[in-house]
C-alpha cells in the first residue's frame, strides 16, 4: 500500500515525455484532449471528403471523380464523421469534464480510457488506408446494407473490423464514464444535482452499452457471410437482406441519439451561464433525456418504411417516432425558458448555442415530416433526408461541440480566446451551413436522390448554392484552428469562474485546470 | 472504491455480452416473427389480387358443345350455366369420350351468342387453342380459363360459349373448318 501511494506520489515527476506520455497516459485530461484532437483531425479529414462530393456536385456530368469514387466518398465521409469526429469529441468533452464536475480525481478505469483511445486512430487508418486498396474504399454506404457490403472486395473486410474496433473503443469508454458517474461522485453530489452534461453522458452511456453489442454483432454477421460461408443476409442462401436492417436500425436509430444527447448536455451548461439563469425545469430535463432514450429503441423501422412493411407496423413506427418530439419539445422550451428574460450576453459559446437551439429545432421538424410513413416512402434517398440529418448533426451535434469548445477552453488552457476570430468563427460557419444544406430541402422535394454524383439539369442552381455554402462553411472551420492553437499558446489570462454566470464544481478550480483535480473529494452541500 | 468499480465493471460486461447475443438472438425472432404474422413469406406476395372485377353485375353463361356428324365422340361440358362478375377469372371443364375403337386427332371451333360478346371473352388457356389426340374409348376433362373483359355493353346478360368438334383429319371435313384457328 505504501509502496502505491509512492508510485503515485512520483507519477507526475517519472513520466515519460515525448510520444511515450501520451502513449501511455492513464490522465483523464490528456486522454480527452487527445480524443478532441482526434475529431479534429477526422473532422477536416472527412470534410474534405465532403468538399470533394460538392465539388463535384456543382455542375451536372461527371468532373472530378468517377461514380465509384463518388460513392466511395459519401460512404467514408458518412463512417469517419459519425464513429471518427462527433462520438470522439464528445468521449473528449466526458473525458475532461465529467472528473471535474463530479469532484473526481480521475475515471474509474484509467487504463481501460488509454486503451478505449489508441484503438480509435488503429481504426482510423485501417480506414483510411482501404482507400489505397485495390478497389478502393468501401462504397456501400455507411449504413453497410446488404448484399452491397457482402458482394465488396477486401476493403469491406478492414471497414467491418474497423467497426469492431471503433465499437469495442465506445464500449469500453462508455463503460468508464458510467462507473465514474455512478461510484466517483463528490460527497453530497446526488444524481439529482448532477449537472446535465453529466446526466446525458450518463443515459447516453447506457444507450452506448445497449447498441453497441449490437451493432458488433450485426457486422460480425456480415463477416460470415463474407467469408465463412453462413447465409444471414444472402438471399441466395436462404437469408433475408432486409433482417440486416432491422438488426442496424435497433442499434442505428439509439445511435443519433447517443450523437445528440451529449450535445443537449453541454447546451444545457452554456445557456444557464450566458443566460445568468439557472436551468429552468431542471427535473424535466432528465425526464425528458430519459424518456427519448428508451423510446429511441421503438422508432427503427422509420428508417426503413420503403422496404414493404404492413400498415399495423408503418403506424406503430410513425406514431412512436412522433411521440419523441414530445421530450424533444419539453427541452427547447425548457432552453428558450432559460433565456426568457436572463440578462443574455452573447459570447461564442452562447452563439453557438442559441444557433443549436434554431436550427437543430429545424432539423427536427424535417425529422417530423418524415416520420410521416406516406411521406418519408416519397421522400425516402432524396436530399430532403440529407438536409434533415446535417441539420440535427451539423448545426445540432458539431455546433454544440463548438460551443462547449469555446465554453471550456479557458478552464483547460488558462488562456481566453480571441472573440474577434470566434465571432468570425461562429458567423461564416452559420451563414455557410445554411447556405449548404437549406437548398436540399428543396432538391430532395424535387426528387434529386442521395448518393448519386450526377443529376438532371434543372437540378443545377440548388446545388451551386450548396456548393459555394460548402466551401463557406469547410474553410471556415480553419478559424477555429487557427484560434484553438492561439489560445493555446497564449492570450489573456483566464480567472478561476472563467464566465460571470458559470455555476459548478469545474469552476472552482484554477484556470488552467492542474494535472491533478480533486484528490481530496470536495464536499458538495 | 476500487471494489464498486470492479463490480459495476463486471456488470456492465455482462449487459455487453448479453446485447451482443441478443444481436444474433433477433435473427430467430426476426423470422418466428414473419411466420406468425404471415409477414414477407412467399405465399402471401404471390397471392395477386385482381382489382379489375367489376362486382356491380352478373352475366349468366351458358355452356353448349357439339360434334360434327362425322366424329365418333361424345362432348358435353361439365356445368351447363353459371353466374360471373365480368373482370373474375373463371375455370370451367368439358368431358370428351372417344367411342370409335381407334385414335382421332379432333379440332374445337368456338363460336359466342351474342356475337359481339366474342370480342370480350378472353380465353387464358383452351382446349381448342391445339388439335386434341384421343386414344380409343379415352374419356377425358379439358379445362377452359377465361375472364369476361369487364368493359362488355352492360347490356348483354347471358353469353352462350359453344364449342363443335371437328375430324382434324378427315378431307370431306376440310371446308368446314375455318382458314384460320379463331383464337378467341
Amino acid at each position: 500500500m505504501s509502496d502505491a501511494a509512492h508510485a503515485h506520489d512520483d507519477h507526475s515527476h517519472g513520466h515519460p515525455s515525448g510520444i511515450m506520455r501520451w502513449l501511455t497516459t492513464t490522465n483523464h485530461k490528456d486522454i480527452g484532449s487527445m480524443y478532441l484532437w482526434f475529431a479534429l483531425i477526422m473532422l477536416f479529414s472527412a470534410g474534405t471528403m465532403a468538399l470533394l462530393i460538392r465539388a463535384e456536385l456543382f455542375q451536372p456530368g461527371m468532373q472530378l471523380t468517377n461514380p465509384d469514387f463518388f460513392n466511395q466518398l459519401t460512404t467514408m465521409h458518412g463512417l469517419i464523421m459519425i464513429f471518427g469526429a462527433i462520438m470522439p469529441a464528445f468521449s473528449g468533452f466526458a473525458n475532461w469534464q465529467v472528473p471535474l464536475m463530479i469532484g473526481a480525481p480521475d475515471m474509474a478505469f484509467p487504463r481501460m480510457n488509454n486503451w478505449a483511445f489508441w484503438l480509435l486512430p488503429v481504426a482510423a487508418l485501417m480506414l483510411m488506408a482501404s482507400f489505397l486498396l485495390p478497389g478502393g474504399a468501401v462504397a456501400g454506404g455507411w449504413t453497410m446494407y446488404p448484399p452491397l457490403f457482402i458482394q465488396g472486395g477486401i476493403s469491406y473486410d478492414l471497414t467491418i473490423l474497423a467497426v469492431h474496433i471503433m465499437g469495442l473503443s465506445s464500449i469500453m469508454g462508455s463503460i468508464n464514464i458510467a462507473t465514474t458517474i455512478l461510484n466517483m461522485r463528490a460527497p453530497g453530489l446526488t444524481l439529482m444535482k448532477m449537472p446535465l452534461f453529466v446526466w446525458t453522458w450518463l443515459i447516453t452511456a447506457y444507450l452506448l452499452i445497449a447498441t453497441m453489442p449490437v451493432l458488433a454483432g450485426a457486422v460480425t454477421m456480415l463477416l460470415t457471410d463474407r467469408n465463412f460461408g453462413t447465409h444471414f443476409f444472402n438471399a441466395a442462401g436462404g437469408g433475408d437482406p432486409v433482417m440486416f436492417q432491422h438488426i442496424f436500425w435497433f442499434f442505428g436509430h439509439p445511435e443519433v441519439y447517443i450523437l445528440i444527447l451529449p450535445a443537449f448536455g453541454i447546451v444545457s451548461q452554456i445557456i444557464p451561464t450566458f443566460a445568468r439563469k439557472p436551468l429552468f425545469g431542471y427535473a424535466s430535463m432528465v425526464y425528458a433525456t430519459a424518456s427519448i432514450a428508451i423510446l429511441s429503441f421503438t422508432v427503427w423501422a422509420h428508417h426503413m418504411f420503403a422496404v414493404g412493411m404492413p400498415v399495423a407496423a408503418q403506424l406503430f413506427f410513425m406514431f412512436s417516432t412522433m411521440l419523441i418530439a414530445v421530450p424533444t419539445g419539453v427541452k427547447i422550451f425548457n432552453w428558450v425558458a432559460t433565456m426568457w428574460k436572463g440578462s443574455l450576453t452573447f459570447e461564442t459559446p452562447m452563439l453557438f448555442a442559441i444557433a443549436f437551439v434554431c436550427l437543430f429545432t429545424i432539423g427536427g421538424f424535417s425529422g417530423l415530416v418524415l416520420a410521416i410513413a406516406p411521406v418519408d416512402i416519397q421522400l425516402q434517398d432524396t436530399y430532403y433526408v440529407v438536409a434533415h440529418f446535417h441539420y440535427v448533426l451539423v448545426s445540432g451535434a458539431l455546433f454544440s461541440i463548438f460551443a462547449g469548445i469555446y465554453y471550456w477552453l479557458p478552464k483547460w488552457t488558462g488562456h481566453m480566446y480571441s472573440e474577434t476570430l470566434g465571432k468570425w468563427h461562429f458567423w461564416l460557419s452559420v451563414i455557410g451551413m445554411n447556405i449548404l444544406f437549406f437548398p436540399m430541402h428543396f432538391l430532395g422535394l424535387a426528387g434529386m436522390p442521395r448518393r448519386i454524383p450526377d443529376y438532371a439539369l434543372q437540378f443545377t442552381e440548388f446545388n451551386q448554392l450548396a456548393t459555394v455554402g460548402a466551401f463557406i462553411f469547410g474553410f471556415s472551420q480553419l478559424i477555429f484552428l487557427v484560434l484553438v492553437l492561439k489560445t493555446i499558446k497564449g492570450g489573456d489570462k483566464a480567472t478561476d469562474r472563467v464566465w460571470e454566470g458559470a455555476e459548478g464544481l469545474e469552476w472552482t478550480l484554477p484556470s488552467p485546470a492542474p494535472y491533478h483535480t480533486f484528490e481530496t473529494a470536495p464536499v458538495v452541500r | 472504491m476500487a471494489v464498486g468499480n470492479a463490480k459495476t465493471l463486471t456488470k456492465f460486461i455482462v449487459v455487453t455480452l448479453g446485447m451482443f447475443g441478443f444481436g444474433f438472438a433477433l435473427v430467430p425472432f426476426y423470422y418466428k416473427i414473419c411466420e406468425v404474422t404471415g409477414i414477407n413469406s412467399g405465399a402471401e406476395q404471390s397471392l395477386v389480387k385482381n382489382t379489375q372485377v367489376d362486382s356491380s353485375r352478373w352475366v349468366t353463361l351458358e355452356f353448349d358443345a357439339n360434334t360434327n356428324e362425322a366424329l365418333p365422340w361424345r362432348f358435353k361440358p361439365v356445368q351447363r350455366s353459371m353466374k360471373v362478375h365480368p373482370g373474375q377469372l373463371v375455370q370451367v371443364e368439358y368431358e370428351v369420350t372417344n367411342t370409335s375403337d381407334q385414335p382421332i386427332v379432333g379440332l374445337a371451333v368456338p363460336s359466342y351468342g351474342p356475337a359481339r360478346a366474342a370480342a370480350f371473352f378472353n380465353k387464358i388457356e383452351c382446349f381448342c387453342f391445339t388439335p386434341q389426340t384421343l386414344a380409343a374409348g379415352e374419356s377425358r376433362r379439358m379445362p377452359v380459363l377465361f375472364v369476361l373483359d369487364p368493359t362488355m355493353d352492360r347490356d348483354v346478360h347471358t353469353v352462350t360459349l359453344s364449342y363443335t368438334f371437328f375430324d382434324a383429319a378427315a378431307k370431306g371435313q376440310a371446308s368446314a373448318l375455318p382458314k384460320r384457328l379463331p383464337r378467341g
